[in-house]
């Protein structure tokens, strides 16, 4: 135990010039430090994205309602952060406890979500070829004229039987010849696809066929001759997604730390609460904040990543 | 006075210490073991460039076997040179001089000079060592991976760093992260330990000005470095995902296009990121010292500093724009004539309060009974080594003569003046000033002047010859100091494409100098570690008769520092008070053998009826 002088002032109690105890300057100017760094990466983004050629930064590869889904968990989860502080400031430690459980529930759900997404974009794959596509290449492009000025240089799709991470070089090594795409109806970027998709379903309408089948005739085997790269929706495959799963990822690291949080004051640290509850409070708020820069931080995240 | 009613076990109390004090003298001890670390690297590179490919003598095996191909033959090839260039850059400054000055001297006197107990997170604080040790053990680990370590230069230019295939590129950026987030916890806990625990009446008027160039520092870092955390995050990512951030399109290595990476970076993203960090780096490099410097000043010319408010000031505007000022350092990129207008500006108006701060000081001097102790003499000659290095920069900073002078040695000159005679002496004084506090016993006096006047007459035998050297044309970046390009034009001696003989015999001066520098540390590292067992015991808590509220506590001070409720009653450098020194018995000299006149009053001091006289006598 130590001498009286060293038991540091204001860790708990308000100091009067400030307003302030310790803990929550700290905290404020660790945030200061996280928006200089999640602002340094926003700025890659905008920097990136200026100085990005016509029709390269990809559009409307991301799910929107799965987004906007997962905004809305994680402004519940600052909600029930907020409440479970009033809660503490009220005495109520078990409403607190409830608060939390949903709090951290949230959480997971919002990781869950995001982790299902990436899964999704790992398992999609752009080819980009030497030649653009002619019109001979796909049943959906069957009587297309396929427009010289805005030609066809790659696909997205669903590959079947190859992992995440292939390289044209790893699929030659493992012996494959050519792949087999089944191209994403929500992922046909490029105006061409588009169009002869809806000509593919108006005319299979008219034939009496569903949509459906149409989509199962969408697939479509490339000579990997013909390739010149292919890669799955991730770091690799274009700036924007490097910026996607940066941000996103960091984001997602900081949500964790979140949880370790909240999970540690929750249950071994929640003794505090017996021996000094005004310090255990004030735990909580601080953690609070952080929480609520986290839920700050997806709310920027979202629009420039999904929607913009 | 003992604060401890049981002992603490020898690894909670020097290895896992709460206790600022301890946790300064880690920082101090292990950033001075990579400072000279740094310099022994140097030694190397500097005799390679003296004898460009001869084996080195005595460590060429042992070279050869730590660092295998890129060290055959006990030589440094041009590959090894660019790794020991590269940690040469980054151990001197992330893991040598930030450490020291602010780890060090910040975490051992801020929390003493604002009167507090201890810092305001203490086991934040000892995360951070930690982390700091860590990741300089990381960045040292890399040169022992194979390839060897980081060879891109301290700064780390991608696309150069992003396709060098060794790992000692991945190790680097790990290790910075490291680095990074140990100074942001430090940098919280300074900040929060100034603003919430300055004793009761230790107005911010009433600061002492190290605090406040402590603190400057502390939002330095906090601010700019989560920046080139992000870089060293996308440069990660990079390097590890084989995504371009970096990587422009259409890029061609060694004759073939790169195939498998998407492009679409930018490799002028990096430098953007990097020194909006660099730069104000920069000035966390030189606050702290400055403020060491005038803590010394102070007290050895018994006179309140003069004009410390527009000093605090002045740092106060070095901190906002050391922040608009970082693209100086990209004028050779090509991004535009406008920015580097903008940026030459700001740059230009920045040495403003550098110049007002140097002026202080030196009109401090003016006047003052000074007394030339050991951390005087070296705080002193902080003054003119720190012009020169400002001066010389003068021309760095506007566009025209940047672009001639950049790649030259010349920056090379500039920049050490700065850290080395400038940032480090002013370390050494206040290793000499506060080593008294810190362990109760004074550093041998002889000892100090042999490392004093050796390494002032060394380090201007090494910079001053590599500004002639960069005027004349010298690249800064040639393993063989410039010897091929001495010989490309040698019918014409001393026309532009060959260097002269005076130029490239100046590199053996520079390494026989640096030998020299080095084996004058030795008398440094000898009176260090003897001194805190033999040295002359001090017989006083305040041997330097300070003002400050450090020198008020106990010697050395115990854990919680301070005996009894610290009050301050007045303003940081209440020297050269007449009606003291008239009521003690007046001495003709100021030698510190003496006994001096009290002509001071320490912070703690409560005012009495002689104050009013004092305030009489200062007004007539």
């Amino acid at each position: 135990m130590s001498h009286a002088n060293s038991a540091i002032p204001y860790t708990t109690e308000i100091r009067e010039d400030t307003g302030l105890y310790n803990g929550k300057l700290g905290m404020w100017l660790f945030l200061a430090s996280e928006v200089m760094l999640f602002g340094a990466l926003f700025s890659a983004y905008v920097f990136l994205r200026l100085g990005a050629r016509e029709g390269e930064w990809p559009h409307g590869l991301l799910n929107i309602p799965i987004g906007t889904f997962n905004t809305l968990v994680l402004i519940t989860s600052s909600l029930t952060v907020a409440l479970s502080w009033t809660s503490l400031k009220l005495g109520d430690f078990q409403r607190y406890r409830r608060l939390q459980y949903v709090t951290l529930g949230c959480a997971v759900a919002f990781l869950a979500i995001k982790s299902f997404e990436y899964n999704d974009k790992f398992n999609h794959y752009e080819v980009w070829l030497n030649e653009p596509f002619a019109s001979q290449d796909h049943p959906l492009l069957a009587g297309q004229a396929v427009d010289a000025d805005a030609p066809i240089p790659s696909i997205i799709g669903h590959i079947e039987g190859i992992g995440p991470f292939q390289t044209v070089e790893t699929l030659k090594e493992a012996g494959a010849t050519a792949v087999t795409i089944h191209p994403d109806k929500y992922h046909y970027r490029l105006s061409a696809w588009q169009q002869a998709e809806r000509n593919l379903k108006e005319a299979s309408t008219r034939a009496g066929a569903t949509s459906a089948d149409a989509e199962d005739h969408a697939e479509l085997s490339i000579d990997l001759s013909r390739v010149a790269r292919l890669s799955p929706l991730a770091p690799r495959h274009s700036t924007y997604f490097a910026s996607y799963f940066t941000l996103t990822g960091l984001h997602a690291l900081h949500v964790i730390g979140g949880i370790l949080a909240f999970a540690y004051l929750l249950w071994p640290g929640a003794r505090m609460w017996r021996e000094d509850p005004e310090r255990y409070t004030n735990r909580i708020e601080v953690t609070g904040l952080f929480w609520h820069f986290i839920d700050l931080l997806w709310i920027f995240l979202f629009p420039i990543l999904y929607l913009l | 006075m003992s604060s401890q009613t049981h002992e603490l076990g020898f690894a909670r109390k020097y290895i896992f210490s709460l206790d600022h004090k301890v946790i300064g003298i880690q920082y101090g001890v292990t950033s001075l073991a990579f400072v000279f670390l740094g310099l022994m690297l140097m030694l190397l590179m500097r005799w390679q460039i003296a004898n460009p490919g001869e084996a080195v003598p005595l460590v060429g095996g042992l070279m050869e076997s730590v660092m295998g191909d890129p060290a055959s033959e006990g030589k440094i090839s041009a590959d090894l040179y660019n790794m020991f260039g590269a940690m040469h850059g980054t151990i001197m400054i992330f893991l040598g001089v930030v450490p020291l000055v602010f780890g060090a001297f910040g975490n051992y006197l801020v929390p003493l000079q604002v009167g507090a107990p201890d810092m305001a997170f203490p086991k934040l604080n000892m995360f951070s060592y930690h982390l700091y040790l860590w990741g300089g053990l990381v960045m040292l680990a890399s040169f022992l991976v194979p390839g060897g370590p980081a060879q891109a230069g301290w700064t780390s230019y991608p696309p150069l760093t992003t396709i060098i295939p060794t790992d000692g590129q991945t190790y680097w950026i790990i290790a910075m992260v490291i680095i990074i987030t140990s100074s942001l916890l430090g940098s919280i806990n300074i900040i929060t330990t100034v603003i919430q625990l300055r004793a009761p009446g230790l107005t911010w008027g009433r600061l002492p000005f190290f605090v406040w160039t402590e603190f400057v520092t502390a939002f330095l870092l906090l601010l700019s470095f989560p920046p080139l955390e992000s870089g060293a995050i996308l440069q990660l990512v990079d390097r590890m995902f084989g995504a371009s951030f970096f990587m422009p399109h259409d890029l061609v290595v060694s004759g073939a296009p790169l195939t498998d990476i998407s492009g679409g970076g930018s490799p002028l993203l990096w430098q953007h990121l990097f020194w909006f960090l660099g730069h104000p780096e920069v000035y966390v490099l030189v606050l702290a010292p400055m403020g060491i410097v005038t803590e010394v000043i102070a007290n050895n010319t018994r006179k309140p500093i003069w004009g410390y408010r527009a000093m605090v000031g002045s740092v106060l505007a070095i901190g906002f724009l050391s922040m608009v000022v970082w693209a100086h350092h990209m004028f050779m990129t090509g991004m535009g004539s406008n920015i580097s207008m903008f940026f030459q500006t700001t740059t230009t108006i920045i040495s403003i309060p550098s110049v007002i701060i140097m002026t202080c000081l030196l009109l401090s001097l003016w006047g003052g009974s000074i007394r030339f102790t050991l951390p005087m003499l070296f705080a002193i000659t902080f003054l003119p080594m720190f012009g020169i290095g400002g001066l010389t920069g003068i021309p760095m900073a506007f566009n025209s003569t940047d672009t001639v002078l950049h790649d030259s040695y010349y920056i090379i000159g500039h920049f050490h003046y700065l850290v080395a005679p400038g940032t480090l002496f002013a370390v050494f004084a206040g290793i000499y000033y506060w080593f008294p506090k810190a362990t109760g016993r004074h550093m041998n006096k002889a000892l100090g002047h042999v490392h004093y006047w050796g390494s002032l007459v060394c380090m201007n035998l090494i910079f001053f010859p590599m500004l002639a050297q960069g005027l004349a044309g010298m690249g800064r970046r040639m393993s063989d100091g410039g010897y091929n390009y001495s010989l490309a034009n040698p019918s014409n001696e001393g026309v532009v494409g060959a260097l002269s003989a005076t130029i490239m015999g100046l590199n053996v001066v520079i390494a026989w100098s640096v030998l020299a520098l080095a084996l004058f540390q030795l008398p440094f590292i000898f009176n260090f570690f003897y001194s805190i067992f033999a040295g002359q015991k001090v017989e006083s808590d305040n041997p330097w008769l300070a003002t400050t509220l450090e020198w008020q506590t106990p010697t050395p001070p115990p854990h919680g520092n301070f005996v009894g409720e610290v009050v301050v009653h007045r303003g940081a450098y209440d020297y050269s008070l007449a009606y003291k020194a008239q009521r003690s018995s007046p001495t003709p000299e100021w030698d510190d053998e003496v006994d001096e006149p009290l002509d001071f009053e320490p912070q703690n001091q409560p005012p009495s009826d002689a104050d009013a006289i004092g305030t009489a006598v200062a007004g007539s």
